[in-house]
């Protein structure tokens, strides 16, 4: 019985076996990249930022038609001329890097399902925009196993300048270390991951993997590197059941992964160690002295 | 007596805006100086350009220094960060080991050292979001001792701080002084410059007095200091002279 739930759906079947090993890397890959996004106050420019990749995806796919390859290599540029000229906007104007980010976003989701209609059919479309982590194939797992092994390293060798540069960037500034710098190799870094996230889960939902697990890490954690240590296993544990119970229940898995993200984030706001709902509601203990 | 540092003609804007306006002036060195002024007056931003951190600066700033420690005005830092208060202090020896090797033993122990120096003894492993105004300022404090520097640039370091903790951290500026480190601090409370302060540099974006603080906090001066800084607002946009480094 707990063979046929648990183990028999990765054993009988190869597509299951590539979902899992896929959706385990991107787990471990992106949840410490949301740690990071969620310290900079950039989770929703995060998002604003995946959904830019659908003009560089569907250009891809215009080319080269469904061509992982070209959909990835558009979208991953797509995100870093977004990131850069968000960036450059905000430094050049008075317009915050935030609302920059937003009006790039509109325009780049505009121009992608425009551009993915004019060539595909209604069923690319929903490919693009949400994911079909059952349909990959070798080549893909290889792109996703190559990210999270980039993240995991590019992340170790920039996690000290990067903390600072979160922290108080101005300190950096002043030991002569250029921040800006790593903002942008950490900023590539997430480029990186939503591209490898988006053929599992779809440009509108490939951050669901990456910043659920870590805002939910935030209710248990105290320090940076402990958010990452528990905002991995969440991403991992909600990849594996997600992945299970749209099989078992038929249900469409990118969706089903990123709702169980959801409910480990609802979980931990209600019952987390830091600034929980529990937390808030418990009796006040009247310490003496 | 030498200088630690010589402002000669120093504009410092931002977005064509000059907020620190053709200043020339001598910061003695191994001295206590205090920067004082209205708000507006271009106080930070005169850190920053003497950081090198400011966009535009024009003219010119000698610096006998070879390192400076500076202390941001805690708007600048976020203070929900995850990070505890010892890792925050040893940040002080970036210069050592920057960002990728380990720390040695005695930055270990000077960590420590530099947390008691300060009064926070116990609180090492505290994350700093759960820290007072002032503690937290202490925890800066500490993470300047560990830099070592020759030059100290504190911005606003007693804005919001309780008498006690002012007390203690005076002790450790003194203490600076008596190491034969120059230290400049933009302070608001005239009474404690007046007290503490031997130098003072007077500035509404442009310069009104430096020299002995007695000269420079006459009440003639600071009624100048005054009346330039709500002038200066009507017309910060027009100005007279061209910026070269903006066009």
């Amino acid at each position: 019985m707990l063979y046929d739930t648990l183990i028999a759906p990765f054993a009988d079947f190869g597509f299951m076996r590539r979902a899992l090993v896929a959706s385990l890397a991107l787990a471990v890959g992106g949840s410490s990249i949301g740690v990071f996004l969620i310290l900079r106050r950039m989770s929703l420019m995060g998002d604003a930022l995946a959904h830019a990749l659908l003009p560089g995806a569907a250009l891809g796919f215009m080319l080269g038609g469904l061509s992982l390859p070209a959909m990835s290599l558009g979208g991953f540029l797509a995100g870093m001329a977004t990131a850069l000229a968000s960036g450059m906007i905000a430094r050049f104007t008075s317009m915050r890097e935030d609302a920059s980010f937003a009006a790039a976003y509109l325009t780049a989701l505009a121009a992608g399902v425009l551009i993915v209609s004019l060539r595909g059919s209604a069923v690319d479309l929903m490919n693009i925009l949400f994911g079909a982590i059952l349909a990959v194939d070798q080549s893909a797992l290889f792109l996703v196993l190559a990210t999270a092994t980039a993240t995991l390293a590019g992340l170790a060798a920039i996690y000290r300048p990067l903390v600072v540069e979160c922290f108080n960037p101005g300190f950096l500034a002043a030991m002569g270390v250029r921040g800006s710098l790593y903002h942008y190799l950490f900023l590539g870094l997430a480029v990186l991951n939503m591209v490898a996230g988006f053929q599992a889960l779809g440009t509108l939902m490939a951050l669901g993997l990456i910043l659920l697990p870590a805002v939910a890490a935030s209710f248990w954690a105290r320090e940076v590197w402990s958010m990452t240590l528990v905002a991995a296993p969440i991403a991992m544990a909600s990849a594996v059941i997600g992945l299970l119970v749209s099989f078992h229940a038929g249900l469409p898995s990118g969706p089903v992964i990123v709702l169980c993200a959801s409910l480990c984030f609802l979980g931990s706001l209600l019952f987390g160690r830091r600034a929980s709902v529990r937390v808030r509601l418990a009796p006040p203990v009247h310490l003496r002295g | 007596m030498s200088a630690a540092l010589r402002l000669v003609d120093v504009t410092v804007s931002y977005d064509r805006h000059p907020a620190v306006h053709h200043v020339s002036a001598e910061i003695p060195a191994e001295e206590m100086t205090a920067l004082v002024g209205p708000n507006g007056a271009g106080k930070s931003t005169l850190l920053k350009a003497l950081l090198g951190l400011a966009p535009h600066v024009e003219g010119r700033i000698e610096c006998a220094a070879r390192r400076i420690a500076y202390l941001p005005q805690q708007a600048e830092i976020d203070r929900s960060f995850p990070i505890s208060v010892f890792d925050t202090v040893l940040l002080g020896r970036w210069s050592r080991f920057g960002g990728y090797r380990a720390a040695a033993k005695s930055d270990l122990d000077d960590t420590r050292r530099a947390i008691e120096a300060v009064g926070l003894a116990g609180f090492e492993r505290r994350t700093i979001d759960t820290l007072s105004v002032g503690q937290f300022q202490r925890v800066l404090f500490a993470r300047l001792l560990l830099q070592d520097a020759d030059l100290v640039l504190l911005d606003e370091p007693f804005a919001a701080i309780d008498s006690k903790t002012v007390a203690d951290l005076m002790d450790v500026i003194r203490r600076w002084r008596a190491e034969r480190r120059t230290i400049v601090a933009v302070l608001h409370d005239l009474d404690q410059v007046r007290r503490d302060f031997p130098h003072a540099l007077l500035l509404a974006r442009a310069l009104v007095d430096s020299g002995p603080t007695a000269r420079v906090l006459s009440p003639e001066n600071l009624l100048k200091a005054r009346a330039m800084a709500e002038a200066w607002d009507g017309q910060a946009a027009a100005c007279d002279v061209p910026l070269r480094a903006t066009a």
